[in-house]
């Protein structure tokens, strides 16, 4: 690809041959109006806002899709150019409704914007507007199609982008409609970011409608609780409220997309019911109390049992979604207290490998370098229901490369997927074993005894393919998979996985649970190891241990393990049968109201400061964006206390931002000890198994507590229904739904919806 | 000096079966070909020297956009008929196909050898099911004949031809919007470039045509090109059929030499109905301007004489108005159908054309007011040019006509509420 020269306005520009004039002017900061181009999507050329007047061409010419010519001059702002924009913008104004003051997409409207600039004051359009009926897409997107300036942007992104051809267009001329045709959800999980395609009102939020008004709100930068990418999102907030999430562009991990729980998951700390106070259950009786009374409460209490059990008797255990500063403390408050019973790995099942374990669980490659992979292999991954973002990526690479996949239960790919192999969990190592045979197979330098342990293994076709794919490709990668780690061999798939990487030499990538599982290990939130990876001499309980075999005291750091955890029936009976159990947490329902006796109401994820590291090894920081709500406090700030109160050294921290330094200061000094080295078992491993998988919506406190959320398609196919919807933010049923409508969305869940309302406004 | 060509087996009865196309010399061009190899430049230049415009309506020279194919590239390559004859007035490509389907598929298949073809569609509209049936009943002719196929009498070319039915959108007949539609999509044009010839049917290179340019094809290798030519004026070569409707005796096709008198032409169809004067005539389908009688009295039917008078031969659709016919009227029937057949792809196109038909409907309640006549101009200016395909001109054009030639009419009835053609009978 050669340069050009073009001159745009009088300013001469350098520019990539085949690259369109729009692109050229925007990298140059030179704004062209438009409304269907988007630079993530193909190019419709159908507003025709963006005509330019180009020299030797007698019709004024669509930016967006007129490719730069050495040479070409460009106004964009001549004559011809200006009555050709505005034209056009008097032919979107005629039929739009002019509702601003009502519309949600008020003082963010590209449409009003670009109005001001190019719009007439007065109309000469004195005939009747058209008027087109709402469809109701489903929980999360409201819709007003009397807006629509038909830009079919939402149409691109979900062929172009997610490959679920979910919104179309019907009909002809001033007829034609966007919409599902038939009405119906979307399903899609990365739904949401067509609201923000939309340049007009037509696509908005549904849970923030009407909520705040763009000028109205603050934004604050942060970062997703959900998945191990890091996703990059912008808190808007108006007076200490969070109102909605929108993404925040970062080209190397989410581009311009979140998905649709990083988007409406706040539901769950706006209106879900609140922990705002300490409580202590006396005589099975919650009380509230102050800050002073829980937290001594809470000091005599550990330091009674560790007098009188052994501080081996207590536990804590973290969410996989706490921050690296949180992570941090509570390690360090249970080694300060002599215990070394630390976890966060919540659904993993084996451990038998964790000393081999690299001091980070992650990939060796970046996020973005995904979509040029010409050869991906999936172990065990289930991308749109665990890194929905990155189901969009690898779905570029599609294109031009080849995605394989190796897997247990049913996985719904949105790409073409070549073999995809889909087994028992209980042959998934048998799948692998074959992968790594056809290798040796296919490989000249292999250690002889390598090729005696897999000598009796006879590899398959499909085996063979995916091999050779990994082999001969430059551009190779595999992943294994979020839900590999839960099965109860998963050692022995890293190993299997790791083989396959070093043999083929494709790159290896591990996704992880939650969003800082990273960071978990780095703060050393483990049993076995101290931060940065320090050996520790003492091998603590992890939480299969710690659930299974049982504690006398707990101290749960966000975490609901009888939901988060892989246990659910031996953490009920582990956590009741405990003598103490204090629970740290933003909410004031769950379970743990049975069985834990001390709840600290700790701030939301948008109240809180504080570090998530990703499956990459990117450190991302981010602020408070909101005050907590009533008494409750960042996490950081309790942990820091009650260290102070157990008369703890090192726990003086009076930012997070220190905690971060002090553990970026032990990870920068140690390096030895960031590549895993998975040792060679003896013998071949068969078998095994995985607990069932959870849903999309049931992963983390937060996506279980966003009515939106639930109310969803995926949110409906929960499994685990039963057990978490009376966990629901209830409080504001979005307001243009009826009860009718619910039943509309979904007959099965909205009695028990409207049942669960029926209850907090009793409470 | 008459149905010379697409017409010649008019005379014939069961004009359409494969004898009586054989009878008057059909499929030896292609026999020839498929024997001799006939160098596909030879072709090409002859049918560059015929002068052969595109009869579709655009009147691009047919030798020339077969040159744009990219004949050395390797991999499928497709040509296509565009047989979706939507213009309003026009009804000749029906009767090509109704009663010469082979000369039809005999150019076709040249098409697909001279562009390296081996695959040809031809999109038929969805109101067409008796050219449809015939078409079909050729196609089985023609296969069984040999003709169509794979190694076509040993030759080693293939052919195969297929027949589409659209489903009766007006803009399916603008080329890219009938590749679409082709393809299974929603018929809307696609931005060129890329054009056709680059990335067409499934992406692939891709030829469309009009049925009449491709049914020209084998009369012209007959006789040659220079024949063809000379059959009309130069530069506007050979005969071409004009679908004549309106206020005349005889409506009908009449394929006719170019560069004929519109007077003999009117001659020909028997004249106008009930002798009435001549108002004006629109000469190439629904989406040529207007042209009032003292200009059309004095033009010669070809494409210089007719794009010098302000309007266009198009496909060809000749509509006679007859004196005491309302403009505001036609004006406001032509433009509901734009409005009603804007594909709603691009803002221009989509949203002018419903405010054209409002006004002029409005015009017609009695409800018009004198702002709007430079209104209406304005709108047709403001979609001129602007739109991804050419119907937002379409819509555009025939306004600006109606508006420079009879705008006294639209004014009569703003002020007054009433026709101006009654008015003025009245008088008389």
């Amino acid at each position: 690809m050669g340069t050009v020269t073009i001159e745009i306005d009088g300013v001469s520009l350098e520019a990539e041959t085949g690259s369109m004039i729009i692109e050229i002017a925007d990298d140059a900061g030179m704004h062209i109006p438009r409304f269907c181009y988007h630079k993530k999507l193909s190019v419709a050329a159908n507003c025709r806002m963006c005509l330019v007047d180009v020299s030797n061409s007698p019709k004024a010419v669509p930016a967006c899709a007129t490719p730069v010519a050495d040479g070409m001059k460009v106004l964009t702002n001549s004559t011809k150019a200006r009555i050709a924009q505005k034209s056009v913008m008097e032919f979107l104004l005629i039929n739009h409704p002019l509702d601003c003051p009502i519309c949600d997409q008020g003082g963010e409207c590209e449409l009003q914007d670009v109005a001001l600039g190019f719009g007439n004051d007065v109309s000469r359009f004195t005939e009747g507007k058209r008027v087109v009926q709402d469809k109701n897409i489903g929980p999360l997107i409201e819709t007003d199609m009397t807006r629509c300036i038909h830009c079919t942007r939402c149409v691109r992104f979900g062929t172009e982008v997610v490959g679920m051809r979910e919104m179309g267009a019907t009909g002809r001329g001033e007829h034609m409609e966007i919409g599902t045709y038939i009405e119906k959800s979307i399903e899609s999980e990365v739904s949401g970011n067509i609201i923000d395609l939309c340049p007009v009102g037509a696509l908005t939020a549904k849970p923030s409608r009407y909520k705040a008004r763009a000028w109205e709100m603050q934004s604050t930068a942060g970062v997703s609780p959900h998945d191990c990418l890091g996703t990059n999102i912008e808190i808007h907030h108006r007076r200490g409220e969070v109102i909605r999430v929108v993404p925040r562009e970062n080209e190397k991990i989410n581009e311009v997309w979140i998905s649709d729980r990083d988007r409406f998951s706040y539901q769950s700390v706006t209106d879900s019911e609140r922990l705002t106070q300490p409580k202590i259950k006396k005589d099975g009786q919650w009380q509230t109390c102050d800050w002073e009374t829980a937290l001594t409460h809470v000091c005599d209490q550990l330091n009674n049992i560790k007098q009188s059990e052994g501080v081996e008797n207590i536990g804590a255990l973290i969410s996989p979604s706490a921050t690296l500063e949180e992570m941090y403390l509570t390690q360090k408050l249970m080694r300060g207290l002599g215990s070394h019973n630390i976890d966060h790995r919540l659904r993993q099942v084996d451990f038998s490998s964790q000393f081999e374990a690299p001091m980070f669980p992650g990939m060796e490659f970046d996020i973005d370098a995904l979509e040029d992979m010409d050869a991906t292999l999936l172990i065990d991954a289930d991308l749109r229901r665990e890194q929905p973002l990155l189901a969009l990526r690898l779905r570029k690479s599609t294109r031009h490369g080849r995605v394989m996949s190796v897997h247990s239960g049913e996985v719904e790919n949105n790409f073409k997927v070549s073999p995809n192999v889909s087994v028992p969990a209980s042959d998934l190592l048998a799948q692998l074993q074959g992968i790594v045979a056809a290798l040796i197979e296919q490989h000249k330098e292999v250690s002889a005894e390598l090729t005696e342990l897999f000598v009796d293994i006879k590899p398959t076709p499909d085996q063979q393919t995916i091999a050779s794919e990994l082999r001969i490709n430059d551009n190779a990668c595999l992943l294994v998979g979020q839900s590999a780690l839960e099965h109860s061999k998963s050692s022995h798939i890293r190993w299997l996985a790791k083989t396959i990487s070093d043999l083929s030499g494709c790159a290896f990538g591990e996704l992880t649970a939650g969003a800082n599982t990273a960071g978990g290990y780095i703060a050393g939130a483990l049993p076995h190891r101290l931060s940065a990876a320090e050996e520790s001499n003492i091998c603590g309980w992890n939480t299969q241990q710690m659930l299974q075999k049982g504690l006398s005291a707990y101290l749960l750091m966000n975490t609901e393990p009888e939901l988060d955890s892989s246990y659910r029936d031996a953490a009920r009976v582990s956590l009741l049968k405990s003598k103490f159990v204090v629970m740290m947490t933003p909410f004031a329902k769950g379970e743990f109201l049975d069985y834990a006796d001390v709840l600290l109401p700790i701030a939301g994820f948008t109240e809180t400061s504080g570090t998530f590291i990703n499956v990459c090894g990117e450190w991302q920081s981010f602020t408070a964006a909101v005050k907590a709500k009533g008494e409750a406090r960042p996490a950081w700030k309790v942990l820091r206390v009650l260290g102070n109160l157990l008369e703890l050294d090192g726990f003086d921290y009076v930012s997070s931002q220190e905690i971060n330094a002090a553990v970026k200061e032990r990870f920068e000094s140690t390096t030895d000890a960031r590549v895993g080295h998975f040792q060679r078992p003896d013998s071949l491993e068969s078998g095994g198994e995985k607990p069932r998988p959870l849903s999309m919506y049931d992963m983390d406190s937060l996506t279980r507590r966003s009515l939106c959320l639930q109310m969803s398609v995926q949110g409906q196919d929960n499994w685990r229904r039963d057990q978490i919807e009376h966990l629901v933010a209830s409080q504001s049923l979005p307001e243009t739904e009826s009860p009718d409508s619910l039943i509309n969305l979904s007959a099965s869940s909205a009695e028990s919806e409207t049942a669960s309302l029926q209850e907090s406004s009793d409470a | 000096m008459a149905n010379e060509v697409c017409f010649r087996t008019m005379h014939l009865d069961e004009p359409w079966t494969l004898e009586a196309y054989k009878s008057v010399g059909g499929y030896k061009v292609w026999r020839d070909i498929l024997k001799n190899k006939t160098p596909a430049n030879d072709i090409i230049e002859q049918l560059k020297t015929s002068a052969l415009r595109g009869r579709g309506g655009a009147g691009f020279p047919t030798g020339l956009k077969w040159s744009f194919m990219p004949r050395g590239m390797p991999g499928q390559k497709y040509v296509v008929c565009n047989s979706d004859e939507g213009e309003p007035g026009t009804f000749k490509d029906r009767d090509i196909l109704r009663f010469n389907p082979h000369q039809l598929i005999e150019g076709m298949a040249i098409g697909g050898y001279v562009m390296t073809a081996t695959v040809g569609y031809n999109y038929m509209r969805g109101e067409f099911y008796e050219p449809f049936a015939r078409m079909e009943q050729a196609l089985k002719e023609a296969y069984d004949e040999g003709l169509l196929g794979k190694n076509i009498l040993d030759s080693g070319i293939d052919f195969d031809l297929y027949n589409h039915m659209g489903a009766g959108a007006y803009i399916c007949g603008e080329e890219t919007a009938l590749i679409e539609s082709l393809e299974g999509k929603k018929g809307q044009p696609r931005f060129k470039p890329p054009f056709p010839a680059n990335y067409g049917v499934f992406g692939r290179p891709t030829n469309v045509n009009n049925t009449e340019s491709y049914a020209s094809v084998p009369v012209i290798l007959q006789h040659g090109g220079q024949w063809f030519l000379d059959l009309g004026i130069p530069n506007n070569g050979g005969t071409k059929i004009f679908s004549v409707s309106g206020h005349i005796k005889q409506p009908g096709n009449y394929e006719v030499a170019m560069g004929m008198p519109f007077k003999d032409l009117l001659q020909q169809c028997g004249g106008m109905r009930g002798d009435k004067p001549l108002k004006a005539v629109i000469p190439g389908g629904s989406s040529s301007p207007v042209l009032p009688a003292s200009v059309m009295m004095d033009i010669t039917m070809d494409y210089d004489a007719i794009g010098k008078a302000g309007s266009m031969v198009g496909s060809g659709a000749v509509m006679v108005i007859e004196e005491g016919t309302c403009m505001v009227e036609l004006a406001a029937r032509t433009a509901h159908f734009y409005y009603e057949e804007s594909c709603g792809q691009c803002t221009p196109c989509r949203e002018g054309t419903g405010w054209m038909s409002r006004v002029l409907h409005r015009i017609l309640d009695g409800e018009g007011k004198i702002e709007d006549l430079d209104n209406l101009q304005d709108i047709a200016d403001n979609i001129m040019g602007r739109t991804i395909c050419a119907l937002g001109d379409a819509a555009a054009m025939p306004m600006g006509g109606f508006l420079k030639h009879y705008k006294h009419e639209f004014e009569h009835m703003i002020r007054t509420g009433r026709r101006w053609v009654d008015d003025q009978q009245n008088a008389a």
